[in-house]
């Protein structure tokens, strides 16, 4: 093995990891949402307040772990709203999304107007601090683990708890059953209400997290159009997952695998436009979605509001 | 139930889902002046009058700012149809995005094409745009009705292929050197600029306006819009009532995808006269989501709120000029988003009462 083989090897997964990450966070996002039976297309719009909130938090404190804490609440709010009005409501859970898609946009580029005093783009804050040269000494992995940050493996914890959770406990077991048949689960006692409302704000968060991993954990600022597509590239390895944490990990490892692979592949003089690496996750979730590959199903009542009274 | 009141009712309703709408443009309008106050640090009067004079002189209140709003709101009276028709088919279209890009990719490359004359030429383009529309909704309509994906899913899918395929064909096999676009489309595919060719309005518009009433005869006056509406009412109804479904998913599909690509065909005839290199995407489809909304998927309405929409998008140019944040607007579109969505919230509260006078009775 040549060692400038190697470097690259390293060099693709190390890239591949830090870009799957905002992914993984928001997928997860996805789906706590949707295995509770309510549909997330804010994923979007929660990942662009969060990833702006970490760093107004840093900016404000001096600290990123603040940071942070900022992205959660902002990201939690943002659900909560998306939460009153599918859950209470009974909202259009599509249009309440791209209301709330709009909405963040907007709220986050007006706030760069009014606290930064610039036009898309915030100041410099203190980023995550990451003791990359330490981590690079680990032998075997070190030239890999010196390339990543802490959110790389807040995700990757967070993809085997959601699993713990989501099949292994009470909680879950209520989560999916609200998700599949809701009647019947508030026929046993379970709080169809409480349970979603929790998925839906847990959602939030993570989809937050995804965005401070953007803006605080891979550079130091927020600029406008800096999730560009992201929250949707997460809900397409959320389906690609079948709505499940750790296939849906996967499904973001492959789609930041392509989108590194092109930045290498032009290193190697392979010949393929750049485009059709960005539309690879689309096409091949469409792919999966038609059951060329694979099957998918979702969760039963996904996207059904639930009336108490109409029984 | 005599004709006479059942016209009642039937006005009675379509009275109060406008009034809806009407309530949550004011809302949102009555919130974003707080955001005013918050950026200039003015009073609530001043900030709203701040706010509603730079909105109307930067969309209707000079002749110049008049023409570039309607030049705004053209592409949105197709884009809210077609979600209106996807709407009134009980399906959401996201994918008018994509639909709307491909149909002005197409139109782009056929009128490059050099030498043929126009009378052919317009056509020919128009068609191409409206096929491309009509292709990039026919593949999630067919999954939708064949497979049962959900078509949210796949047009949000194929609003990003339709990106990506752009830019490739812009930057790559049509791109004009040292330009993130193509060359300019030929003269004899140019839509007519009705105001001399220094104002980009051109005839764009009363093809919308045409349109709007088409789909409206479409939806209410023909049998293909009973059964595409019937299904969106109740599908299981429709199944028993004869109606096949699934063939009216596929349809509603390829007509709202055919207004979405001739409206990005016009925009390229007349309007940009080119393919540029898309960083994002254009938002004439996600922004004829709210047209479609506020309009209640009404055809008739969607003129009205593309212009709604199409003042606000432009004005906000002026705002800047008035040290206004320009997204505000945005927020303005989204917060009447979320308003409709909630709308459950109005028609409760109207219930309630109603309740109320029951028991009085």
């Amino acid at each position: 093995m040549n060692s400038s083989f190697y470097i690259a090897l390293t060099g693709i997964i190390a890239a591949t990891l830090r870009s799957a990450t905002p992914l993984i966070f928001a997928a997860l996002g996805g789906v706590f949402s949707e295995k509770s039976g309510v549909v997330n297309i804010a994923l979007e719009g929660i990942m662009t307040t969060g990833a702006f909130f970490a760093v107004y938090g840093s900016y404000a404190t001096g600290s990123p772990w603040m940071g942070i804490l900022f992205a959660i609440i902002s990201g939690a709010v943002m659900a909560a709203i998306h939460a009153y009005l599918s859950i209470n409501l009974n909202a259009d859970q599509v249009v309440s999304g791209v209301g709330i898609n709009v909405f963040a946009g907007a709220l986050t580029s007006y706030l760069i107007v009014k606290i930064f005093k610039t036009n898309s783009q915030t100041s410099v804050v203190n980023s995550l601090p990451y003791p990359s040269e330490a981590m690079a000494k680990v032998p075997i992995i070190g030239p890999i683990l010196g390339e990543l940050n802490w959110f790389v493996f807040i995700a990757l914890i967070l993809v085997f708890v959601s699993n713990y959770v989501l099949y292994k406990t009470p909680l879950g077991l209520r989560i999916r059953s609200v998700g599949e048949h809701p009647k019947a689960a508030d026929t046993l006692g379970i709080s169809v209400y409480k349970i979603r409302y929790l998925c839906v704000i847990l959602s939030g968060v993570l989809a937050a997290l995804g965005g401070a991993t953007l803006s605080i954990g891979v550079m130091n600022l927020y600029r406008e159009n800096m999730v560009s597509g992201r929250g949707f590239i997460a809900l397409a390895a959320m389906i690609f997952g079948n709505w499940k944490p750790i296939n849906s990990m996967w499904a973001c490892m492959l789609f930041a695998f392509a989108d590194t692979f092109q930045l290498f592949a032009k290193g190697f003089g392979w010949t393929i436009p750049g485009e059709f690496y960005a539309a690879f996750p689309y096409i091949l979730t469409m792919l999966v979605l038609a059951g060329f590959v694979g099957k998918t199903q979702a969760p039963a009542a996904d996207g059904v509001p639930y009336e108490k009274d109409n029984r | 139930m005599n004709k006479e009141s059942g016209n009642y009712i039937k006005k009675l309703a379509l009275f109060r889902s406008f009034f809806i709408s009407l309530l949550a443009i004011i809302l949102a309008l009555f919130i974003s002046i707080f955001f005013v106050m918050w950026a200039k640090d003015f009073g609530f009067t001043a900030s709203a009058k701040l706010l509603f004079t730079s909105i109307w002189k930067g969309s209707f209140g000079t002749k110049v700012n008049f023409i570039e709003t309607l030049v705004f709101s053209t592409p949105l009276i197709f884009t809210g149809l077609a979600h209106s028709v996807a709407f009134k088919t009980g399906l959401f279209n996201i994918g008018v995005e994509g639909q709307f890009i491909m149909g002005s990719t197409v139109a782009t490359l056929i009128g490059l094409i050099p030498g043929i004359p126009a009378p052919i030429h317009i056509p020919l383009t128009l068609g191409g745009g409206i096929l491309a529309g009509m292709v990039w909704a026919g593949i999630p309509g067919y999954l939708k009705a064949r497979v049962g994906t959900n078509e949210v899913v796949n047009t949000i899918m194929m609003n990003f292929i339709a990106m990506h395929l752009t830019n490739y064909l812009v930057m790559g096999p049509f791109h004009k050197p040292s330009s993130a676009s193509t060359p300019l489309i030929q003269q004899s595919a140019r839509l007519y600029r009705f105001l001399g060719s220094n104002n980009r309005l051109n005839v764009s518009l009363f093809i919308g306006l045409a349109l709007a009433i088409v789909v409206y005869i479409l939806l209410w006056k023909t049998t293909i819009g009973y059964e595409i509406r019937a299904v969106g009412l109740s599908p299981s109804s429709a199944e028993y009532g004869g109606i096949n479904i699934k063939k009216n998913i596929i349809l509603a599909m390829v007509i709202s995808g055919a207004i979405a690509g001739m409206g990005g065909a016009t925009h390229t005839m007349g309007v940009q006269l080119q393919s540029i290199q898309l960083f994002g995407f254009t938002n004439f489809g996600f922004d004829g989501i709210a047209v479609a909304l506020v309009a209640k998927s009404n055809p008739i309405g969607v003129i009205f709120s593309a212009i709604l929409f199409g003042a606000l998008n432009y004005s906000s140019g002026t705002l800047m000029l008035y040290g206004i944040p320009k997204t505000i607007v945005y927020l303005i579109q989204g917060i009447i988003i979320l308003f409709i969505a909630g709308e459950y919230m109005f028609r409760k509260i109207a219930d309630r009462r109603k309740k109320g006078a029951l028991v009085n009775e």
